[in-house]
């Protein structure tokens, strides 16, 4: 029951976000709103794997740029409504996800980490040898430029990622706190410990793997749209890989508005530095971001603050 | 059509070479990942730094970038040292160095990077030197000395490596740090003091990794991200921390990659590597030399 009041305020608050974005009656506002919306749902997805059950993901602009190109290479057949191309890009991307995970989570932490590196470069080398979605040379992919009932192409696009951020949350709340959830906390503080008091560690994982890649999917399967122009080298940028571990990382790993902070918080100072000093500059500033709390906050903001109530408590 | 007997003999003396500078780019990754457990991601990125430095020198004063690069082993091995301390005050004491630790070199990576962006642009850079450019012919085999040269003073550091891991008590330290710390203490070595050792020279090697990158080819801060998967394919290939292993695992991948990119097209080269690791971590983890 309180998993729908959840929904019910979130989806609120997503009509509150739109509604007044609108009433600006300024693009940008959306333009900017999508990207760190997108960064939402990646730093959320990234979590249910690499915060929950502690196994790092550098692969996440694979899946991403996977669902992307699901999205070109469906454009190229025929076009499709972009909710239909989400759940595709989904699909793809949450089987990769699973294949991913029975080729290596067998592994430990570190080398998990290492063969996800060594996926997206295999994922990448693929796609710019695949000529029907561009190549190297990369696709166009021209999008209408208005929509029935909401106007704007780019609002559209604004509130179908709003909708799947809100999805992307409520899911992972709900993950969080069901059995799965459980299960996959038990991995992260003690996996052998898991195993020998009978969780099926290896199924979790797996779970792990396939929701966390389908949801990077789905974040990446409207990219082209929003672009107009997807290539290799855009679509698999490093940036998704970095902010995506640096969102949750900075908010707090071990709970749903972990990565919703730290997303909200990091993408909307990249969004405002891009604009204000330069995009290499908002690169940069992730990257001190994540070193800097790593080492001084290793539980995020939300490790903080708990630090601080119960300081006052204990007074 | 006959087979390309020629095409194929080249493609695997050009792979011997390659291999040969793979085995130094690797070197590093072979300390801190197979022997101290460091999980180095940044070390490709301190390899492009190494690369660049040896541009700054070479291109103001015109001294050749292998030169320049031994005369840099000692600054980084002190900024090895430096970060190993960073690393370990933050998070090998507190036993968080999995997640953590991880992100950390991540951000590192990152971090060198933009940094490199920012400073020299994305342009590709290249050194000078008399061996670049010229090659020797013996009937059909060619051998550019621009790959012979760096070839063969990284199998010299590989060798002297190993008789400095083997013959020397901190060599032998440095290799039973990862066995038994305890064992070490009651020999009296401190073993965070010899690990910041052991990381300090891994990080020294990719100053001389990167002077033979930019001998080989021009240079662009993200060339380094290539790196990152061959290195660990090595590493783990070549069975974690064993030197002779990663030599001969390096000479494997550089053969398998020139005869992919001799006849299939270099486009394919970067999937061999990354390939080769994820069927290594899969089927056989342990590497051809394990332990």
């Amino acid at each position: 029951m309180r998993f729908w009041i959840f929904l019910l305020v979130a989806l609120a608050l997503g009509a509150g976000v739109f509604f007044g974005a609108r009433y600006l009656h300024n693009d940008y506002l959306f333009f900017a709103g999508y990207v760190v919306l997108e960064y939402l749902v990646l730093a959320t997805a990234w979590n249910i794997l690499g915060g929950y059950c502690g196994y790092v993901n550098f692969g996440t602009a694979a899946f991403f740029a996977l669902g992307a190109y699901t999205s070109v290479a469906i454009h190229k057949f025929s076009p499709m409504p972009i909710p239909v191309l989400i759940l595709l890009g989904g699909i793809v991307s949450g089987i990769v996800g699973l294949g991913m995970g029975y080729l290596t989570l067998r592994l430990r932490g570190a080398f998990f980490s290492i063969a996800t590196l060594a996926l997206a470069v295999v994922v990448q080398t693929l796609i710019t040898n695949w000529d029907y979605v561009g190549g190297s040379r990369g696709a166009y992919v021209v999008r209408p430029a208005t929509v029935p009932l909401v106007g704007s192409y780019i609002q559209y696009l604004f509130l179908v990622m709003l909708v799947l951020a809100i999805l992307a949350v409520f899911a992972a709340r709900m993950i969080e706190r069901s059995w799965l959830g459980y299960g996959f906390a038990s991995i992260r503080d003690d996996e052998l410990a898991a195993e020998a008091s009978g969780v099926p560690t290896l199924r979790l994982k797996l779970m792990a793997t396939t929701l966390s890649g389908a949801f990077m999917g789905m974040a990446g399967a409207p990219l082209p749209y929003y672009v107009g122009y997807l290539d290799p080298a855009s679509g698999f940028n490093l940036a998704y890989a970095v902010n995506s571990i640096a969102m949750p990382l900075v908010g707090g790993t071990t709970t749903w508005i972990g990565p919703v902070i730290g997303a909200l918080l990091l993408g909307t100072v990249q969004q405002v530095a891009t604009v204000t000093i330069s995009s290499a500059v908002n690169l940069l500033i992730v990257g001190v971001v994540l070193v800097g709390f790593v080492m001084i906050a290793p539980n995020g903001i939300i490790g903080l603050i708990e630090a601080r109530l119960r300081a006052r408590s204990d007074r | 059509m006959d087979f390309p007997v020629e095409l194929l003999a080249n493609a695997i003396v050009a792979g011997l070479l390659l291999g040969g500078f793979y085995a130094a780019v690797t070197a590093g990754i072979s300390i801190a990942f197979g022997i101290l457990d460091i999980v180095n991601i940044a070390h490709p990125a301190f390899i492009i730094l190494g690369s660049y430095i040896a541009y700054i020198v070479n291109a103001n004063f015109g001294i050749d970038p292998i030169l320049v690069s031994l005369i840099m082993l000692p600054a980084f091995y002190v900024l090895g040292g430096a970060v190993y301390q960073v690393y370990y005050a933050s998070f090998e004491r507190r036993g968080q160095e999995a997640l953590r630790g991880l992100a950390f070199f991540f951000g590192l990576l990152f971090i060198t990077e933009v940094g490199l962006v920012l400073v020299f642009g994305v342009d590709y850079r290249y050194v000078e030197a008399i061996y670049i450019g010229p090659t020797l012919r013996f009937s059909f085999i060619d051998l550019p000395l621009r790959m012979l040269i760096p070839c063969l003073v990284s199998l010299l550091m590989m060798l002297c490596l190993q008789l400095y891991l083997t013959r020397t008590f901190i060599g032998r330290a440095i290799m039973a740090v990862s066995q038994d710390q305890l064992a070490l203490r009651l020999m009296a070595a401190d073993p965070v003091r010899i690990k910041r050792i052991a990381f300090g020279i891994s990080i020294a090697t990719a100053a001389i990794a990167g002077a033979f990158l930019i001998v080989i080819q021009p240079v662009e801060p993200s060339v380094g991200r290539e790196y990152i998967g061959r290195v660990f394919a090595i590493c783990v290939l070549g069975g974690m921390g064993s030197l002779p292993g990663t030599v001969l695992a390096a000479i494997l991948l550089g053969i398998v990659e020139s005869i992919t990119a001799t006849f299939y097209g270099p486009s394919w080269a970067p999937a061999v590597s990354f390939g080769f690791l994820l069927l290594t971590l899969a089927f056989r983890p342990a590497g051809i030399l394990g332990r």
